[in-house]
């Protein structure tokens, strides 16, 4: 095929510019091109001072979001000619500070995820002897879905509390943070209920929904915040009218 | 900020760039609707308390343009607000009844028996 | 277990969206469009009056007119926080649950004169 498209990419250089702008690059319409081919082409053939992130090219890592047409996508799951004729706008994902060109800071990211404790709490660590904890295959379908979270940070760039108010703890949080709730290993939700009662823990979020409906991995984080809201909901009243019964 | 970081900003017309984000706005608009009617139904009962004469002269006023277009409006978005809210509301709940979990079609069809039966016991009640 | 206000705010303003999605279609259908355009025979006025003055009607009233408002209040005040990035957050809030609250008043002495009179 003889066919170019036209990419529209951000460039911003930190050192340089006030803001963020424009630059255009034809590439070759490949049928099986993805975004992300379209963006290594640039850089191995056109500018080699482009600045992305990408690692597995297959949509396990979660390195490679980007805003494709205002849409948070994994460029490496995006196809070229779906946006044919062109031309595609690639911006960096959406709702974070840019670094450099499509490179974004998560630092928010990674300073919220380790608040809400995603690892296996237990009042008291079995002994090794003891051999592995088990898991029946009901037990583990009732968080699996949560655990499929690539931390790609596509459902952040597209909430628009999280854009509002960064302040709020965000929808993959609250969603790895139930599938360690869900997790029959498990022994903290008390511990991760105390951060994320919070109105910048689960009820900050109002249900918009676009969380889920970019997860590329059908995660549903809207439905894990929302069902975290009624479990939290329930704990509250238990406490409040049974104070005694719980100490 | 002192750093290099840019801080793309967020516009105020951020709701009318994508279908998804202006249906949710609208779906949150549908609050002021809902408390629209609740003040309607307020009225309505002050002027039966008050005696037929304040009865029939709220049913005039009720009966006027204006008011009657108001009130087409705010009922399409009590309509929104039912409609989003029974779809909503398998995703924010796990029903599991024998073990197994309730298909999201039942939940909602479950909402929708029940506001039919409110419905015709209300409508009942009140054209009898 | 640390003290929150905010999963009782989300229980009220959860229990008013459902209590708004069964009750308001009908109410609303009836009073405002049916009856007034002349779809529904309006109710004579002592059947009215028996309605709106009953007990059972003042108790579920009561209890659905309040919850109602407060979900209307705490979703509309999210409205103006997210959708016009208004600043003023206690004003807002004030203005909201005051509204909310007011509205319960209101619905107290109405439905209490309905009833006596």
């Amino acid at each position: 095929m003889d066919d170019q498209i036209s990419l529209r990419v951000t460039r911003y250089r930190p050192d340089k510019d006030a803001e963020p702008s424009w630059q255009d690059y034809d590439v070759p319409l490949r049928e099986e091109w993805t975004i992300l081919d379209a963006l290594n082409h640039v850089k191995n053939e056109l500018d080699t001072t482009l600045a992305f992130r990408w690692s597995c090219r297959m949509g396990i890592c979660g390195s490679c979001g980007m805003n494709v047409e205002g849409e948070p996508r994994l460029t490496c799951a995006t196809f070229l000619a779906d946006y044919a004729p062109g031309p595609v706008r690639v911006e960096p994902l959406g709702n974070f500070p840019v670094a450099r060109d499509l490179v974004v800071d998560i630092e928010d990211f990674m300073e919220k995820l380790p608040r809400v404790k995603p690892w296996i709490i237990r009042d008291e660590e079995q002994p090794v002897d003891d051999g592995e904890y088990l898991q029946t295959p009901e037990e583990l379908d009732a968080y699996k879905q949560f655990s499929m979270c690539i931390n790609c940070m596509l459902c952040y760039a597209a909430c628009p509390v999280y854009g509002l108010d960064p302040d709020f703890v965000g929808p993959a949080a609250i969603a790895l943070a139930e599938r360690y709730d869900l997790d029959s290993r498990d022994q903290g939700a008390r511990e991760r209920l105390d951060v994320l009662i919070e109105h910048e823990g689960v009820y900050g979020c109002t249900f918009v929904g676009e969380c889920t409906r970019v997860c590329p991995k059908h995660v549903d984080p809207a439905g894990a915040i929302q069902r975290y809201k009624l479990k939290a909901a329930q704990q509250s009243v238990k406490a409040f009218l049974l104070p005694r019964a719980l100490r | 900020m002192s750093d290099l970081l840019y801080r793309r900003p967020i516009s105020v017309w951020w709701w009318t760039r994508k279908r998804s984000y202006f249906l949710f706005v609208m779906r949150e608009l549908s609050s002021l609707f809902i408390a629209w009617f609740v003040l309607y139904l307020l009225l309505l009962i002050r002027a039966v308390a008050h005696g037929e004469a304040a009865y029939d002269d709220f049913l005039d006023t009720a009966a006027s343009p204006w008011l009657v277009a108001v009130n087409l409006v705010a009922f399409g978005f009590v309509v929104l607000h039912t409609v989003t809210w029974f779809s909503l509301t398998p995703q924010a709940m796990v029903v599991s009844l024998r073990g197994r979990r309730v298909p999201a079609a039942v939940i909602i069809g479950a909402q929708y028996a029940g506001l039919a039966v409110v419905s015709a016991l209300v409508y009942w009640l009140v054209t009898r | 277990m640390r003290f929150s206000i905010y999963p009782f705010i989300w229980l009220a303003f959860s229990g008013g969206g459902v209590m708004a999605a069964i009750f308001l279609p009908i109410l609303a259908f009836l009073f405002a469009l049916a009856i007034p355009l002349g779809w529904v025979d309006p109710p004579t006025y002592d059947h009215i009056a028996a309605v709106a003055g009953h007990p059972l009607t003042f108790l579920v009233l009561l209890g659905l007119f309040p919850v109602i408002l407060i979900h209307a209040a705490h979703r509309f005040r999210y409205t103006l926080y997210d959708g016009l990035q208004v600043k003023h957050k206690g004003l807002v809030a004030l203005l909201c649950y005051g509204g909310a609250l007011a509205g319960s008043f209101a619905t107290l002495v109405f439905l209490g004169n309905a009833l006596t009179a």
